[in-house]
């Protein structure tokens, strides 16, 4: 196994043995192959640098590089924004290590070696984000190779296999080029999503938003710091940052929307569909410690007269998450609220049952302007998963489930 | 609980929040509350509120937007005046007078620059200066710069103990008991506590400083003479006169102060559109630690100068020789703050040193994490405030000598971390519209100089000729 550090240095020769220059940087070309070191950039002082392919490594040690051809056959130099350079773009930067959740720094990076025909290919194989390359970096090129090889056996290593690194390049064009995708971050829990980006400086967390899908960018910002949200809808542009808050639970994309400033807002609510825009401008109107603030206009409510086997149907038909389903709420023939059913009662109901004998005892509801610490304290007396808001002709207009509680309570 | 609800099966309905609703007004406007004590006084009274209220409004939303991104800048400037950098103003006082006054102005200026570059690059590219310079300038060089940071660094948490030992003492407390509570308490500050908590505890630290101003009052000074020697410069021509503005500027502009200030910004948040405010911060910031200079200037200028009392080795012995001059308050108050100022400088330093190296090297940092998310973090944290502690605890350690080798450590060190910086605030790959201008750059690179170069002398002086300063 070779490193970074072994070669970046190095000195290059070409057939015949004469001294070509140093090795100044190694590129992967990721449309190409993701992990072959597709070119190597040999710097010779005040002359422009040559590019050696991979197809002209013959022999590859620490510090030195043999090539198949002369030096005449090189090319010439020429920046590339589809290269990915692993002294520039790669070393001491920072990454996102997506099976260890973590934003990590890398410190060295691990090539191994494949020989075909004539040939050596280098290939990356995993980054080092611990003592082990820290320590080759600082003696590299000061202590001997032996020596340097000795400690960093005995240093813990800390290392990231190539396939769960993900680069964050600000630029959308360069992040085209490279080929970097965030799929790996889009099957991260989004809370976990949400830490990485607090870690993050506010032009890489921009990126992040910017290049993963709506319904993730939806789930980590409403994971994130309030604050940080905040920053990062502002400065994305009015229609991505619609299209985001629409994956959103109306009540959050209200919570956003509070904070933006009143043109920013306006801007965004502007682009979101109609019924959605009305939706959260409504929920915009209420104080944000009410439960007028704190309800969600996305929740199940049916006709008490109803069987469990009519609303299971219904409920299969509807396109619900299932994963924050706890409650089903009741109304009367007057479209009133007249109970809520816990989704455990309705499991092990007979098909037939009606609604109205599963409902849950005392009948509960507050109105929207109900001030947060009552909600506490209903929540805290009753141990309930949901609750009702109803506006004063009775009818149902939301329900205020107990995550936005743990969170008010936390953020208090 | 459970039972309660229990109990109400039999009533069925209980509708909560009837109560309010009779209280709501016809449609869906939102229910006004209104509590009418005394009619007829309440309602002017809150008619010229509203009124006053509007008037204001823009003052207050400035006002809001600046205290949203205060905090950095204004501790980082008054940590400055901590247990070392008060002895010296205090000698500068007492061996000189007023005659160094005119000095401030300029070090305010030096101070604003530097600190303003800094607060910029932390608030346009969200990162540390330790993160900047690993990214841009490689592994060895941050390496290198961190390790001479942590023994400068460990030097003046040392330094900062010897003065919350000094202070204690004068109010009769050994230092066997003082210095470990000292480090207790700081140590657990930080570890039981959130960034905005300890951001919001130091900032109180920073009105304590007034206590300064009040003994600067106790001891009746010239005010006139005062105003008089701020304005118009007085230059004698001699060394001791020199060597000890030297001092005053070594002592003032801090290498470490960088990075906790770009750090603290980061940390805050601040985004580029708030640099204005980020800028107002470092501006109060360095103009109130000047202003405690001043005032520590002229309480010693006041008393000690006009007595003859002329040569005092630390800020202690200024309080205790204080004491008969003018009073038993100004003596307490000057002692007081010197044990806030230490204690408030020995709680950042470890805090800010532990920070640098984490960020700089890739581990986990930051107060937000708990011990096993960041363990280096925390055991450099708690490292340096147990050596730093106890180093001064060791029977008849030479407090002095260690005051002063951290002020030399600060000097060697300063020029390598200011020319990091300005070189990567000159970056526009980095700064983009943020780089700095000429106009930037002129001011920058002369304060850079110009400190560098009076550091320098200091360093030689205090090596190589002998009786020179503290």
């Amino acid at each position: 196994m070779l490193h970074a550090t072994d070669l970046l240095g190095g000195e290059a020769y070409d057939r015949d043995g004469h001294f070509v220059g140093h090795v100044t940087e190694l590129f992967i070309e990721p449309a190409d192959q993701p992990n072959r070191v597709s070119r190597v950039l040999l710097g010779r002082g005040k002359f422009l640098p040559l590019v050696a392919r991979y197809d002209t490594l013959a022999f590859v040690a620490p510090g030195i590089i043999r090539l198949n051809v002369l030096e005449k056959e090189l090319e010439h130099y020429e920046p590339n924004e589809g290269w990915l350079s692993l002294r520039k773009d790669l070393l001491d930067q920072q990454i996102i290590d997506t099976s260890g959740r973590k934003v990590v720094r890398v410190n060295d990076i691990d090539l191994s070696e494949h020989r075909t025909h004539e040939t050596i290919e280098l290939r990356v194989t995993q980054v080092d984000v611990g003592l082990t390359g820290a320590a080759r970096r600082l003696l590299h090129g000061i202590a001997s190779a032996n020596m340097v090889r000795g400690l960093a056996r005995k240093l813990p290593t800390r290392v990231i296999p190539w396939e769960f690194v993900n680069l964050i390049e600000p630029d959308p064009l360069r992040r085209v080029k490279l080929r970097i995708s965030h799929q790996k971050l889009e099957r991260m829990h989004p809370a976990d999503l949400a830490d990485i980006m607090e870690d993050l400086s506010p032009a890489q967390r921009q990126s992040i938003i910017a290049s993963v899908d709506e319904q993730t960018a939806a789930e980590a910002l409403a994971e994130l710091d309030k604050r940080l949200t905040t920053q990062i809808v502002e400065t994305l542009d009015p229609e991505k940052a619609a299209d985001i808050l629409e994956e959103m639970y109306p009540d959050q994309a209200a919570d956003v929307l509070a904070d933006l400033t009143p043109e920013s807002s306006r801007e965004v609510l502007r682009e979101m569909p109609g019924d959605e825009a009305r939706e959260v401008r409504e929920l915009l109107k209420f104080d944000e410690n009410s439960a007028g603030g704190m309800m969600n206009t996305d929740f199940i409510f049916v006709g008490e007269k109803a069987t469990r086997e009519e609303v299971i149907d219904w409920i299969n038909e509807k396109d619900v998450n299932l994963e924050q389903l706890d409650t089903v709420f009741l109304i009367n023939e007057d479209a009133k609220f007249s109970g809520a059913v816990a989704v455990g009662r309705l499991l092990f109901a007979p098909p037939n049952e009606p609604m109205e004998s599963l409902k849950s005892v005392p009948l509960l509801s507050v109105p929207p302007d109900a001030g947060e610490k009552e909600i506490f304290e209903i929540f805290d007396k009753y141990n309930l998963h949901s609750l009702a808001v109803v506006d004063k002709a009775g009818r149902p207009m939301g329900a205020i489930e107990v995550d936005d509680v743990v969170t008010r309570l936390r953020n208090r | 609980m459970k039972r309660a609800a229990r109990e109400r099966k039999v009533q069925n309905v209980a509708v909560i929040g009837e109560r309010e609703e009779q209280k709501q007004p016809p449609d869906n406007q939102p229910p006004v509350v209104r509590w009418k004590l005394v009619p007829g006084w309440v309602e002017p009274w809150s008619a010229l509120l509203s009124q006053w209220g509007k008037r204001t409004r823009l003052w207050r939303r400035r006002l809001l937007l600046f205290l949203a991104v205060v905090g950095p800048g204004v501790i980082t400037s008054n940590v400055d005046n901590d247990a070392g950098g008060i002895s010296v103003y205090s000698q500068a006082g007492a061996m000189y007078g007023y005659a160094l006054l005119w000095s401030l102005i300029p070090m305010t200026i030096a101070l604003y620059v530097t600190e303003e570059m800094c607060a910029r690059m932390g608030v346009v590219t969200g990162k540390g200066l330790s993160d900047l310079i690993r990214e841009e300038f490689g592994f060895r060089p941050t390496f290198f710069v961190i390790l001479a940071g942590l023994v400068v660094d460990m030097g003046n948490v040392a330094a900062e103990f010897a003065g919350v030992a000094a202070s204690m003492q004068i109010f009769g407390i050994s230092k066997y008991i003082s210095v470990p509570l000292a480090a207790l308490a700081v140590w657990l500050l930080v570890l039981r506590g959130t960034y905005q908590q300890v951001e919001k505890i130091f900032l109180a630290a920073c009105v304590l400083y007034l206590s300064y101003v009040a003994s600067a009052f106790l001891a009746k000074p010239d005010w006139l003479a005062a105003a008089h020697d701020t304005v118009i410069p007085t230059l004698h021509m001699n060394g001791g006169y020199l060597l000890m503005m030297i001092a005053l500027v070594g002592t003032t502009i801090a290498p470490w102060q960088f990075f906790y200030l770009q750090a603290g910004f980061v940390e805050k948040r601040v985004l580029a559109r708030q640099y204005k405010q980020a800028r107002a911060d470092v501006l109060v910031g360095s103009v109130s630690c000047m202003a405690i200079v001043f005032f520590i200037i002229v309480c010693t200028g006041a008393t000690l100068f006009v007595s003859g009392h002329h040569v005092i080795n630390n800020a202690a012995e200024a309080a205790q020789a204080l004491a008969p001059l003018a009073g038993k308050w100004a003596g307490a108050l000057f002692a007081f703050g010197l044990l806030n100022a230490s204690l408030f400088a020995a709680s950042i330093l470890p805090l800010s040193t532990s920070h640098v190296i984490c960020e700089g090297m890739g581990f986990e940092a930051g107060i937000d994490n708990k011990f096993k998310e960041a363990p280096i973090f925390y055991s450099l944290y708690t490292g340096m405030i147990v050596v730093g502690a106890a180093v001064i605890l060791i029977p008849n350690a030479p407090l002095q000598k260690i005051l002063f080798l951290s002020q030399v450590g600060n000097g060697v060190y300063l020029p390598v971390v200011l020319i990091f910086m300005l070189l990567l605030v000159n970056r526009r790959d980095l700064m983009g519209a943020f780089v700095n201008t000429r106009t930037m750059n002129l001011v920058g690179w002369v304060t850079a100089i110009s400190v560098i170069s009076l550091t320098f002398i200091l360093l030689y002086v205090s090596l190589f000729r002998s009786g020179g300063l503290p």
